[in-house]
C-alpha cells in the first residue's frame, strides 16, 4: 500500500475546475500588478514615479508581487511535471552509461529530476555505488542546482526568452563539460573510500510510482509553499538591494568598474559570486537592477551562475564524500566554465 | 515496532521526526524511534532523497515530509 493510495480527495471535476480558477486568478493578478502599483504609489501616495524614492518604492512592490507570482506559477507547473520523474529512475537510466553520452544525459536529467541539493551526498553515494561513473554523477550534480525552475522562472519573467535560453544552454554545456573533464582526471582517488564500499541494500521504492493527479497537484502546492518559505528572505533582501540600486546608485557607478570596458569584470563577478550564499531568487532582482544600470548580460549571468552553482554550504556537505583536492578541482573546473561562458556571452551579445 | 528516521540532520529530517513522534503518540504505539544520520547507512537502505522513514527495516517513505495524518496512516496497519 503506497502513501498515494491513502491521500485522495475531491472529484475529477472539482479538481480541474479548481485548477482553472487558480490559473485565471493568477493571470488576472499578473495583469493588474503594474497598473495597481502605478495607481497606489503614484496617485494615492502621490510619489513622483520618476523620482528616486518613487521609482525605488514602486520597483520594490511591483517586483515583489511579479516575482512571487512567477515563482508560484512555474514551481507549481514544474513540480507537477517532475512528479513523473525520480532520482531512482534517473539512476537507473544512467547506470551503465559511458562517459560522453552519459554526461549529456546526466545534465539533461539533472534539469528534469526532482532534486534538492540537500540530498546531494546520499545521491552521490547512491549513484557511484550503483556504478554510475563519477564524471557522469558530477554532471548531474552540477546541472541540477544550476538549471533550476526558480532561475528559469525569474530569468524568463525579468529578461524574456532570449537570455533564459542562453542561460539554460550555457548551464547544460558547463555541466556536461565539467563532468566530462572531472571524469577524465581520474578523481576516484580523491573520493572517500567508504563511498565505494557502500553496499546498496534495501528495496528500491520509486516515489513517482502510483501517484494520482490529486497527489501531483498536492505535491505542486506543497513545493510552492516549501520553496517560498525557504527563499522569501533572500528574495526580499535581493529586491530591496535592487530597489536601492535602481533608485539611488549613480548611473555610471557600476559600468565604470564592471562594465564592458573592464576585461576582468567577468572573472571578478565569478570570484565574488562563489562565496556568496544565496539562490536564484535572491540574486536575480539584483541582476535585473544591475542590468538596468548598463552592466553586460554575460557578466551578470556569470555572477548568477557562480552564486547558484557553487555555494559554501553545499561544498561543506560534499566534503563528507569528497577529499579537499577534489572539492578544489570541482570549484576550479566549474568556475572556469562559468568564466568562459561569461566572456563568450559578452563577446556575442556585446552587452 | 522499530522506526528509523533517515537523514543527515537537515530541517526536513527534524520535521519528519516531529510528525512521526506525534503519530506514534496519537496511535499509542509501542515504538522505538531511532535517528540514522550516517550517509553510508542511509544509502544502504536504497534511499537517495532524504528524509526517509523506515518501519521495521522497510522504507515506507522517502524524499518528502509527510503530514502527521499521512504518517498515522502509514503506521496504522502495523498497530492492528
Amino acid at each position: 500500500m503506497s502513501l498515494a493510495e491513502h491521500v485522495r480527495a475531491g472529484t475529477p471535476t472539482r479538481r480541474w475546475v479548481g485548477l482553472s480558477t487558480a490559473a485565471l486568478l493568477w493571470i488576472a493578478l499578473y495583469a493588474v500588478n503594474r497598473p495597481f502599483w502605478d495607481w497606489l504609489v503614484g496617485d494615492v501616495i502621490g510619489l513622483d514615479l520618476a523620482s528616486r524614492l518613487g521609482s525605488g518604492v514602486h520597483f520594490f512592490f511591483f517586483d515583489t508581487v511579479k516575482i512571487a507570482l512567477l515563482l508560484i506559477g512555474i514551481i507549481f507547473g514544474v513540480t507537477v511535471l517532475r512528479s513523473f520523474m525520480s532520482v531512482e529512475r534517473t539512476r537507473a537510466l544512467l547506470g551503465g552509461r559511458r562517459e560522453g553520452a552519459g554526461n549529456v544525459m546526466a545534465a539533461g536529467l539533472g534539469v528534469v529530476t526532482p532534486f534538492c541539493s540537500c540530498s546531494a551526498v546520499p545521491a552521490f553515494i547512491g549513484f557511484v555505488a550503483a556504478g554510475v561513473p563519477v564524471g557522469v554523477t558530477m554532471s548531474f550534480l552540477i546541472a541540477s542546482p544550476l538549471v533550476n525552475e526558480v532561475a528559469i522562472a525569474l530569468l524568463f519573467g525579468l529578461f524574456g526568452l532570449g537570455p533564459t535560453l542562453m542561460y539554460v544552454g550555457a548551464g547544460l554545456v558547463i555541466a556536461v563539460v565539467a563532468g566530462f573533464v572531472l571524469g577524465k582526471l581520474k578523481v576516484e582517488r580523491w573520493i572517500e573510500p567508504f563511498v565505494f564500499e557502500t553496499r546498496l541494500g534495501g528495496q528500491l521504492i520509486d516515489p513517482s510510482a502510483g501517484l494520482t493527479w490529486d497527489d501531483r497537484i498536492q505535491m505542486g502546492v506543497e513545493e510552492v509553499l516549501t520553496i517560498l518559505r525557504k527563499i522569501w528572505p533572500y528574495l526580499l533582501v535581493g529586491i530591496g538591494l535592487g530597489a536601492v540600486i535602481h533608485g539611488w546608485a549613480p548611473e555610471d557607478f557600476f559600468t565604470r568598474y564592471a562594465g564592458a570596458g573592464n576585461p576582468f569584470a567577468v572573472l571578478l563577478a565569478v570570484l565574488i559570486g562563489i562565496p556568496l550564499y544565496s539562490n536564484a531568487a535572491g540574486v536575480l532582482p539584483l541582476v535585473e537592477a544591475l542590468h538596468d544600470k548598463g552592466l553586460p548580460m554575460g557578466t551578470l549571468l556569470a555572477f548568477m551562475m557562480a552564486v547558484v552553482a557553487l555555494s559554501l554550504p553545499e561544498l561543506i556537505l560534499l566534503r563528507r564524500v569528497l577529499k579537499p583536492q577534489l572539492i578544489a578541482l570541482f570549484v576550479g573546473v566549474v568556475g572556469a566554465g562559468i568564466v568562459a561562458v561569461g566572456y563568450l556571452f559578452n563577446a556575442v551579445v556585446g552587452g | 515496532m522499530n522506526i528509523k528516521i533517515l537523514g543527515p540532520g537537515c530541517a526536513n529530517c527534524v520535521n519528519l521526526e516531529r510528525v512521526t513522534r506525534e503519530a506514534v503518540t496519537t496511535l499509542d504505539l509501542d515504538a522505538h524511534i531511532e535517528k540514522v544520520t550516517d550517509y553510508a547507512a542511509i544509502v544502504g537502505y536504497g534511499v537517495m532523497r532524504t528524509p526517509a522513514l523506515v518501519v521495521d527495516e522497510q522504507v515506507v517513505l522517502s524524499g518528502r515530509v509527510p503530514t502527521a495524518a499521512q504518517v498515522r496512516e502509514l503506521l496504522a496497519p502495523a498497530s492492528v
